[in-house]
């Protein structure tokens, strides 16, 4: 007999960053600390408004909404490299 | 044992208060009304304590799927389209492992409209994952809804215990209600392992990624498959508290017949009829009720009914193939030497006279016999 049942908690025990397949990169030397990424990322995990941006990457999915709303372009998209199982020789 | 003159609605009602069931929610359908209505009845009596007036049979389905959930022993009961509308619903309370128990008031569905009897409308959500029950009269309609409560919770699937519409459902007869506290020392309390409880949290109907859900399906299905012994050990252990015993499949003279007839719901009173008068002839003729249709008791069919002529009478239809209780007993009995043979029709109400049934009965004694039964254009 099987039930389909989870126990609480499943955000922290899901990584959901591992849906990603592209990733934002932000080069901090142009960034003005606006807060538009950190106020339109729909995960949150841009970091606090007001600082610079600090992704958390386990939880960003890539959907790449704070690359398009940056005013001044310094967040770029990369494409994910992941390694599956054991790298071939 | 002692008699009481009682519609069978009624009766099944006050079976299910016996039952000490905790919530109902049930949806007017005509002919599992009067069903409802006694229900309600009781309820307002003190009968059992919750009683949910909801607006559809989608909301009466769904909401015993979350009382069965938080550890509450439920009960319903509709019949066509009302069923029809609960269809998405059946497959989770089954998924999710939930024993609600429902009556069925079996009704033809739409279109054309039409609310008289046949078995369509319960024969289309077999693939549910409920256990089925069919009943001949409305003394097997009481003993099955206090069966399905031990079945159902005991195997941890739900049940529908399917009565014919009208002719089970609005008839008076004599029916033995058993004693409340015989049905109390019978049916133990439900007991979910996965309860619902805001102390202890938990997901039920949690996703399953692909990886998980045929393990899943499996197991739902060996489950079921493996419930036919929990319906023979309740229904031997219902005749020894009861003294009415009952099993997958009732047979009727079938030891030594050459030609039996397998149905299921009430027009098996008037093919026994038949059968006897013909058995008094000097005719090797039998009938047998499948009780149980999920789980299909192939088994117990292929050991009893094997290397004999098999007619099915089933009043419904699958459009474009062949009828669903056909195409299942001829695979159970493949290999056995059988003939099996089918009459599918007397849908929407449309009654056949004792003369159409010892026809059926002659007609196979020339061989296979295939095709619609009391049907206006084509004879069998």
């Amino acid at each position: 007999m099987k039930f389909a049942v989870s126990k609480p908690g499943t955000t922290v025990a899901v990584k959901t960053g591992e849906w990603r397949s592209q990733k934002p990169v932000v080069d901090l030397s142009k960034c003005i600390k606006c807060a538009t990424c950190q106020n339109y990322c729909p995960e949150g995990c841009m970091g606090t408004p007001g600082q610079a941006p600090d992704i958390d990457y386990d939880y960003c999915k890539g959907c790449g909404l704070c690359s398009q709303e940056c005013p001044v372009k310094c967040i770029r998209m990369e494409q994910e490299i992941k390694q599956v199982g054991k790298p071939k020789v | 044992m002692a008699l009481t003159t009682i519609n069978n609605s009624a009766a099944i009602a006050l079976a299910a208060s016996y039952c000490k069931v905790d919530v109902v929610a049930s949806y007017p359908i005509t002919p599992s009304t009067p069903i409802t209505h006694e229900l309600d009845k009781l309820y307002v009596n003190g009968g059992f304590p919750k009683f949910i007036p909801v607006e559809a049979e989608f909301s009466a389905i769904s909401s015993l799927l979350g009382a069965s959930a938080a550890g509450a022993r439920t009960f319903s009961a509709t019949c066509g389209q009302g069923l029809m509308l609960m269809h998405e619903a059946l497959f989770s309370t089954a998924g999710l492992r939930l024993p609600v128990v429902m009556a069925v008031a079996n009704r033809a569905i739409s279109s054309p409209l039409n609310i008289w009897n046949d078995e369509q409308d319960s024969m289309c959500q077999r693939d549910s994952g409920w256990i089925q029950l069919y009943c001949k009269n409305g003394q097997e309609a009481v003993d099955t809804v206090i069966q399905a409560f031990k079945i159902a919770e005991k195997a941890m699937l739900p049940a529908m215990v399917c009565l014919d519409g009208f002719y089970l459902t609005h008839s008076v007869g004599q029916v033995d209600i058993p004693d409340r506290d015989k049905v109390a020392a019978f049916l133990p309390p439900y007991k979910n392992p996965c309860v619902l409880d805001p102390q202890n949290p938990l997901t039920v109907g949690a996703y399953a990624v692909p990886a998980d859900y045929q393990d899943f399906r499996e197991d739902l299905s060996a489950d079921l498959e493996a419930s036919a012994r929990t319906i023979e050990e309740v229904g031997k252990e219902f005749g020894k508290a009861f003294g009415r015993e009952y099993g997958l499949v009732e047979y009727h003279n079938c030891k030594d017949a050459d030609r039996v007839i397998v149905t299921l719901g009430s027009v098996y009173n008037t093919i026994e009829l038949v059968a006897d008068a013909l058995r008094a002839k000097g005719e090797k003729v039998g009938v047998a009720h499948l009780r149980s249709f999920r789980p299909f008791p192939a088994a117990d069919l292929r050991a009893n009914l094997g290397g004999k002529h098999v007619l099915v009478v089933e009043r419904d239809i699958s459009p474009g193939a062949v009828p669903p209780v056909y195409a299942e007993l001829s695979e159970a009995l493949a290999g056995t030497g059988s003939t099996v043979s089918v009459a599918a029709g007397l849908l929407g109400g449309r009654e056949a006279k004792r003369q159409a049934f010892e026809s059926l009965f002659e007609r196979m004694k020339q061989g296979k016999v295939k095709g619609w039964f009391c049907s206006k254009e084509k004879k069998l």
